[in-house]
């Protein structure tokens, strides 16, 4: 076989990464290069350099250094069973391909993972080769992403967050059986006590800094991690928990919802179609309740069906429409948490009303300003001007709510 | 009607001085009329007035006191007014002269005029992100001492070229730099951070080594099963796709991503049969026994066996074993005890199949070639590995071997084995850990051979790799309990 040229590799091990949902590079420190005269900076909000046909934002150079895996993941493309063409970058690879895409403001900066190759410590070490590389050689003050090994060396992962603004560790599945059947070499306590030991030492740096500027950073973006949707039988009502666990339990700073995409040379224990995307935005908009709206996991699925997220309506007015004693809500009265709780009115909007309300009653036409749209919000809010009076005792109230008919799946016949 | 000029577009400081006269002159918004340029249609004053607009001339003289605007405010309105909009400066006066008897209008989000105003700089923050986005620059050159250069051109949608300099200055301060606009251009070289004239798009070179690159990681990272054109164009609007290289990709890929999908699904359904294919027919049964199977084989001369040891390594376990072993070829130890598996990996391949509780009285284990092949160097006798015709000759006395035996479960250790069993040479890796139906209904599982194991470098790669070969035994066996 030819040598691969970094082209090449480029293309086999980017095409491997993009099964993970993760390209976001915010939420760390800001940053930037006068006093070291280097390349890169962090704003905090993270920057979308492009955008890809199916919608997604190319933040950072997402790529695996090899796809070479001896691990047998069934949903991986890259697992050791699966015949895709395989590559390997060296650190020196991709240490200069993210300096030229970083240099032509192509990216952010750079989220690597990689295959398990030769071992999980020597993969761990070389994945923090390159970043202590672009950070000391090159003084590179762009985004860094890498997602760990949960079976490396923690002394590695020790490592890994003095040069990265993030790690990560995928879960992968909601029960740790599932991690069993699906991912053979894993094992879920081994990955929450990773996540555990990592969340500890991002807080305890985190303490240090609060006592000198001079501590060191730690992964000062914290810590993320993917979970895989509809590869097996487990339900959202099991993603939720799991994720709600999560949060509370290891710190995590987000969970990315991957709805299973059928991959090339798919293992023959997994579904051939993948579940509807809208179940994968379903569980984006309930994880967001849980996280900025004050619900427990247990009001966002107490009424779907099957332990599975309505996919007609957003789960904030299954919630609504489930409780409808609980409206309307008076805009010109009600406490924050309420206000969270209509739909149509995020946290933004709920940020406006309350401000704007110190100045007068707020009527429709306020509201309209400060909320882009009332349209869902109507039925289930009280403004000066406006009471939904018999509509929020509609039966065709949820009818109404629907989305309208329109198939955001690709797959419905 | 007081008549104000501003220098430019972006004269925010000769607004902000005009403004404060107004205020401080009590004129009422409705009475001020704002203009751009020099030569406005109401620049009567002629050409003694240098860069900042009218206001020495046309303001009337203070009537109260110095106004007070809150810094918040104020930064709001500077923001807005970055936008292209011709109202912006009028609304700015009014808000900040509303703001005189409503010091707190700035908080109300409810605000008429505060909402504009947040409309137009949320459209400034928006262009600004964006050319902080889609500014893509293009390598010229680089000095003696390594440091490079680099050009842009960016067509924004508002006033922001000067401001978006900064940003540019604080990442790029390691490279020298200049990005071209219609209206003006920013550049830096290590120093200062330089403002000039707006350029055309012919001022900046048109490729780029690594463009391709880049195109071929955009085209990579895209992923079939999931196109989203809507929510991509709402964030790449197409008017800036001219100045974005990858762009050129998007028609394509969107018109390939379903056959993309559909050829995925097919290679799918299909893949199941491809290993059924290479089963060729069972062969005439020749022998009822084990005994005479080998002692003919042993007795066989129609092979050439200058490069094997004349020893016959026969096949060892009961001959109604429900599972049969089969690997590559006895090793020098297997030779010279003329018993299959004793060596290293046999000792690897027993302790194995008692971790995951397989019954080795029940196992017949064998070999795909029965004769050790080898080279001597010196007085020690290296393994060679058996060509092709090797294990095609050895091939019906393995099919033989098979039919006596009868087992439910054939477990291929390693690829000799492999195309031993099914005629073909197929990828482990890919074929392994399935229970795939073989001849006379018994299932063939393929795995590793234990010397695979022996020869990994690393101690936790074999632990690894050791436990996926525990499993592929267990998988077998339980096709027995089935
Ligand atoms: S460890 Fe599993 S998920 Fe990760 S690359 Fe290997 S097979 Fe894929």
């Amino acid at each position: 076989m030819a040598k691969l040229d970094r082209l090449q590799k480029l293309t086999i091990l980017a095409d491997a990464a993009k099964y993970d949902a993760s390209c976001a590079s915010s939420g760390s420190i800001k940053r930037n290069s006068k006093s070291s005269g280097g390349i890169g900076s962090t704003t905090g909000m993270g920057i979308c350099h492009s955008y890809a046909p199916d919608g997604q934002c190319i933040s950072l150079l997402k790529i695996l250094l090899t796809n070479v895996c001896m691990f047998d993941c069934h949903y991986c493309i890259n697992r050791s069973s699966s015949d895709v063409r395989r590559a390997a970058f060296t650190v020196d690879e991709v240490v200069d391909l993210t300096m030229d895409f970083y240099k032509r403001n192509y990216i952010e900066g750079l989220f690597l993972s990689s295959g398990i190759i030769r071992s999980p410590d020597y993969t761990m070490e070389m994945l923090v080769q390159v970043a202590k590389k672009l950070r000391i050689e090159h003084k590179f003050g762009g985004y860094i992403h890498l997602k760990t090994i949960p079976e490396a060396d923690p002394a590695l992962l020790a490592d890994a967050g003095l040069y990265a603004d993030r790690l990560s560790i995928n879960i992968e599945l909601p029960s740790d059986a599932a991690i069993a059947e699906f991912a053979p070499e894993k094992s879920g306590p081994l990955i929450r006590k990773t996540m555990a030991d990592l969340s500890g030492r991002i807080t305890e740096a985190k303490v240090e800094r609060r006592k000198s500027r001079k501590a060191p950073l730690f992964a000062p973006g914290g810590h993320s991690t993917q979970m895989i949707v509809g590869a097996d039988a487990s339900d959202d009502a099991a993603i939720l928990q799991t994720s709600a666990k999560l949060y509370t339990g290891v710190g995590l700073k987000r969970v990315y919802y991957s709805a299973f995409s059928p991959i090339p040379d798919a293992s023959k224990r997994l579904p051939l179609a993948a579940p509807p995307l809208m179940r994968e935005h379903r569980l984006y908009q309930a994880d967001w309740m849980l996280r900025f709206y004050g619900f427990s996991v247990g009001e966002i699925i107490a009424n779907a069906q099957g332990g599975l997220l309505d996919l007609d309506v957003d789960p904030k007015m299954a919630w609504a429409l489930m409780n409808r004693q609980s409206f309307p809500v008076d805009l010109n009265r009600a406490p924050r948490e309420m206000l969270l709780r209509v739909p149509g009115l995020g946290t933004k909007g709920v940020g406006a009303v309350v401000r704007a309300r110190r100045f007068g009653r707020l009527r429709l036409a306020d509201v309209e300003r400060l909320c882009r749209s009332t349209r869902k919000m109507r039925p289930w809010i009280i403004a000066e001007d406006w009471h939904p009076g018999a509509r929020l005792d509609s039966d065709m109230l949820r009818a109404q709510m629907a989305r309208p008919a329109k198939q955001m799946d690709l797959f419905a016949a | 009607m007081i008549r104000i000029a501003l220098a430019a577009e972006t004269d925010i400081a000769g607004w902000r001085d005009a403004a404060r006269g107004l205020l401080r002159a009590q004129i009422a918004p409705a009475d001020v009329d704002w203009q751009v340029g020099r030569d406005s249609l109401f620049d009567h004053a002629g050409d003694d007035r240098s860069s900042v607009g009218g206001r020495a001339n046309d303001i009337p003289p203070p009537r109260g006191p110095q106004p007070v605007i809150s810094k918040e405010l104020l930064r709001q309105i500077e923001t807005a007014l970055l936008h292209s909009d011709p109202e912006r400066f009028a609304l700015g006066y009014r808000i900040v002269y509303r703001a005189q008897s409503e010091p707190k209008i700035f908080l109300n989000p409810a605000d008429p005029d505060m909402h504009r105003l947040r409309g137009l700089s949320k459209s400034i923050r928006r262009d600004i992100h964006k050319m902080h986005a889609f500014v893509r620059f293009r390598k010229i050159g680089s000095d003696e001492n390594g440091r490079e250069s680099f050009v842009a051109w960016f067509e924004p949608e508002h006033h922001i070229t000067l401001a978006v300099a900064p940003f540019f200055r604080n990442r790029f301060t390691g490279m020298n730099w200049l990005i071209v606009t219609p209206e003006a251009s920013i550049a830096w070289d290590g120093q200062t951070l330089a403002t000039g004239p707006g350029g055309a798009k012919s001022d900046v070179p048109q490729e780029d080594a690594v463009e391709a690159e880049w195109k071929a990681y955009y085209g990579a990272i895209f992923n079939p099963a999931r196109l989203k054109t809507k929510a991509m164009l709402a964030e790449m609007p197409a008017k800036y796709w001219k100045n974005l290289p990858e762009a050129a990709l998007i028609p394509g890929l969107t018109r390939e991503a379903e056959t993309r999908m559909n050829a995925m699904i097919d290679k799918e359904q299909t893949a199941a049969i491809a290993i059924k294919d290479v089963m060729a027919p069972a062969q005439a049964h020749g022998f009822t026994d084990l005994d005479s199977l080998y002692k003919a084989l042993s007795a066989a001369t129609d092979y050439p066996q200058e490069d094997f040891s004349p020893t016959l390594v026969p096949g060892e376990g009961p001959g109604d074993a429900p599972m049969m072993f089969v690997g590559e070829q006895p090793g020098d130890q297997e030779d010279q005890a003329g018993r299959p598996f004793v060596g290293p990996a046999g000792q690897l391949l027993d302790r194995a199949l008692a971790a995951a509780s397989v019954n080795r009285d029940q196992a017949y284990v064998t070999n795909a070639v029965k004769r050790f092949k080898f080279v001597q160097r010196g007085k020690r006798r290296i393994h060679s590995k058996p060509s092709n015709q090797d294990v095609e000759y050895y091939r019906w006395w393995l099919e033989q071997e098979r039919q006596i035996v009868q087992p439910q479960v054939i477990v291929a250790l390693g690829a000799t084995a492999v195309r031993a069993l099914t005629g073909k040479s197929l990828t482990i890796s890919r074929n392994r850990s399935q229970l795939i139906d073989y001849r006379d209904g018994a299932k063939l599982l393929i795995t590793v051979h234990p010397s695979y194991l022996l020869r990994l470098p690393d101690g936790a790669g074999q632990k690894v790799e050791y436990e996926k070969f525990l499993r592929d035994l267990a998988m077998a066996q339980s096709a027995l309990a089935a």
